[in-house]
């Protein structure tokens, strides 16, 4: 793979012979195939709430535990089943959508800028500025994973804030150590220096000089926090940390589903599934971004 | 190393010092201070009150702390209201059953995971590395409190080879440990595969093979020796990974370890309990950080000798 970046070749590709055009097609639509199943998650999550009909509340007794594809009592087919309260559980796969990608956006948002912004900081600047925030950064890392989130969600009152707050504490910090490398390195680049000399101002030099090559690296970092944001708010919901118990997660649907797993394995397999396979998806995007952007750097 | 040694352990202490005043600081800015959760919300103001005093919690927040903090040192975070005994011994109690959770889990990912990572990176590209490289991105992605669900559908209820949920003997440790084991053998193989692809691309890999060198020794005598070093540096930084994982598996199979502990005290507001084991994770995930880099140096002269950072 090294060798096809560095040797170029200096004659044009020759026509590829139709088997390998073929390959090179099938190859192709199986590698975009990701970003379209993470784009159909984006589509359900932002309009397929005006389109299914779903209430937490609602839900017909006469219809509990269906197995997928029933039919309900109102005539309607249930997809994916119904739970132990007669709730549609596409619906709440629909929902469940949502809320993961509602916030995964907002942990990242909020951890990509406050990570860049320390980390460009202090990587630049260096010294008792960088001192400092790799102290704080050294005593985050020590909370094992989800530890901390699992506190500050479990103690303080269920919210939405709460929640994006608990799962930001820890989240900035592969952002602020991504920054800090780059703007460590790229503050000794030539470039910089003559900035330097020049007397350009340390905030515009950040600016214009330093950021615009650390955007293309943390766009491909926030794919892959998008991911691990996601199956970390499933995991607080799981536990019965999480949302206030009227909004929809997956993780509070497999947590539900646990007690019926001899009866109606559905109701945890299902948003399993949906789960896994948002961040399956999201995973790939996320390793070809990194690769994409780590050839050029 | 040893002056290195020495810095580290100093770090160490910091961080530690760290974790233990953010502890502190999380929870007194929680609503509701431990005299009012303990007495419900039926109490009368006087019992609050006199609750408070009894515990301290009207004192200066900087006495509280500074109490709190020589409290730790020897190792007493007060009384846990629910067990009516100190944390400390609560929490000791079911460490032992987290650490053989967390180091089963830890001797079959590093097993699993070094053998797959061994099988990908020595042929980058082949048909074993990209189905291995598909294996390991789905088991990294899937959440370990749903793949164990899925193994007590499997396993303990349609199979009926194995018990669900608890702890003690060998048979209930299985599926806890199989699902730590599964996102953290993913990453062992992930590290381990490109670790593996780089090393026999050196020439030295070239020389061993082209002297008639048997493939197996190549491997096992030139290319695994180094490729164990980025291995060891980067699985110990997930060392953090697996003890949060362990929480959570710990709760799916109610495993009576800190983890499940935790979850619990923090649901029911038992901040004595809540402290303690943030605390004791937070050393066991530093102390394996710098046994981590001692057994770096030891594989590795060049760190010994403070060539490489």
């Amino acid at each position: 793979m090294t060798t096809m970046g560095l040797v170029q070749n200096p004659a044009p590709p020759a026509p590829l012979a139709p088997a390998r055009a073929r390959r090179t097609r099938v190859r192709r639509v199986v590698a975009a195939l990701p970003i379209v199943v993470f784009g159909l998650y984006v589509v359900a999550a932002i309009i397929g709430p005006l389109f299914i009909d779903y209430s937490p509340v609602g839900g017909e007794l006469d219809d509990r535990l269906l197995p997928p594809g029933s039919v309900l009592s109102d005539g309607g087919t249930a997809l994916f089943g119904t739970d132990a309260l007669g709730r549609d559980l596409f619906g709440q796969v629909v929902y469940g959508a949502r809320t993961s990608v509602f916030i995964g956006t907002l942990v990242v948002l909020i951890s990509a800028l406050v990570g860049l912004a320390v980390g460009t900081v202090a990587g630049y600047r260096g010294g008792t500025t960088d001192l400092v925030a790799s102290r704080v950064i050294d005593v985050l890392l020590a909370f094992p994973g989800i530890l901390l989130a699992i506190v500050i969600a479990g103690v303080f009152d269920r919210s939405l804030a709460i929640v994006v707050i608990a799962l930001s504490v820890t989240n900035w910090i592969g952002f602020a150590r991504l920054s800090r490398s780059m703007a460590m390195s790229l503050r000794e680049r030539d470039w910089v220096k003559s900035a330097t000399v020049m007397g350009v101002r340390r905030r515009r030099i950040i600016a214009r000089h330093i950021l615009p090559f650390i955007a293309g690296p943390t766009f491909a970092l926030a794919t892959t926090e998008f991911a691990g944001a996601i199956l970390a708010e499933a995991s607080l919901s799981f536990l019965g940390l999480g949302l206030p118990s009227a909004s929809v997660s997956w993780g509070q649907t497999i947590a539900a589903g646990k007690e019926y797993l001899a009866s109606a394995w559905w109701i945890s397999a299902i948003p399993g599934i949906a789960l896994a396979l948002l961040v399956i998806c999201v995973g790939f995007t996320g390793d070809r971004l990194t690769r994409y952007f780590g050839r050029r750097r | 190393m040893l002056p290195q040694l020495i810095r580290r352990l100093g770090l160490m202490i910091f961080t530690v010092w760290g974790a233990v005043s953010l502890t502190f600081v999380i929870l007194r800015l929680a609503p509701g201070d431990q005299a009012t959760v303990q007495l419900g919300p039926d109490a009368t103001a006087a019992d609050v009150s006199a609750l408070r005093e009894e515990l301290g919690l009207n004192r200066p927040m900087l006495v509280q702390y500074l109490d709190y903090l020589g409290s730790a040192l020897t190792g007493d975070f007060g009384e846990s209201y629910r067990f009516r005994d100190s944390a400390t011994t609560v929490i000791l109690d079911r460490f032992p059953a987290t650490v053989l959770l967390a180091g089963t889990a830890t001797v079959v990912a590093l097993t699993i995971g070094l053998l797959l990572g061994i099988l990908a990176g020595r042929a980058p590209g082949k048909l074993a590395d990209r189905a291995i490289s598909g294996i390991t991105l789905v088991m990294q992605a899937i959440p370990s409190f749903w793949s164990g669900i899925m193994l007590i559908l499997l396993m303990a209820l349609t199979l009926r080879l194995l018990p669900s949920a608890g702890s003690g003997d060998l048979q209930h440790l299985v599926l806890p440990a199989v699902t730590l084991a599964i996102p953290f053998t993913a990453l062992v193989a992930r590290i381990t595969r490109s670790s593996v692809a780089e090393v026999t691309a050196e020439p030295y890999i070239m020389t061993a093979r082209s002297k008639g060198l048997p493939e197996r020794l190549v491997l096992s005598r030139h290319a695994l020796r180094n490729s164990v070093i980025p291995v060891v540096a980067i699985v110990s930084l997930h060392i953090g990974t697996l003890m949060g994982g362990a929480v959570i598996v710990e709760q799916v199979f109610a495993w009576e370890g800190v983890g499940s502990l935790l979850v619990g005290a923090v649901g029911n507001r038992d901040y004595a309990i809540v402290q303690g084991t943030t605390v004791l994770l937070a050393i066991v995930v530093v102390t394996m950080n710098l046994l981590a880099d001692v057994l770096n140096a030891r594989l590795d002269p060049r760190i010994r000798a403070g060539v490489a950072s």
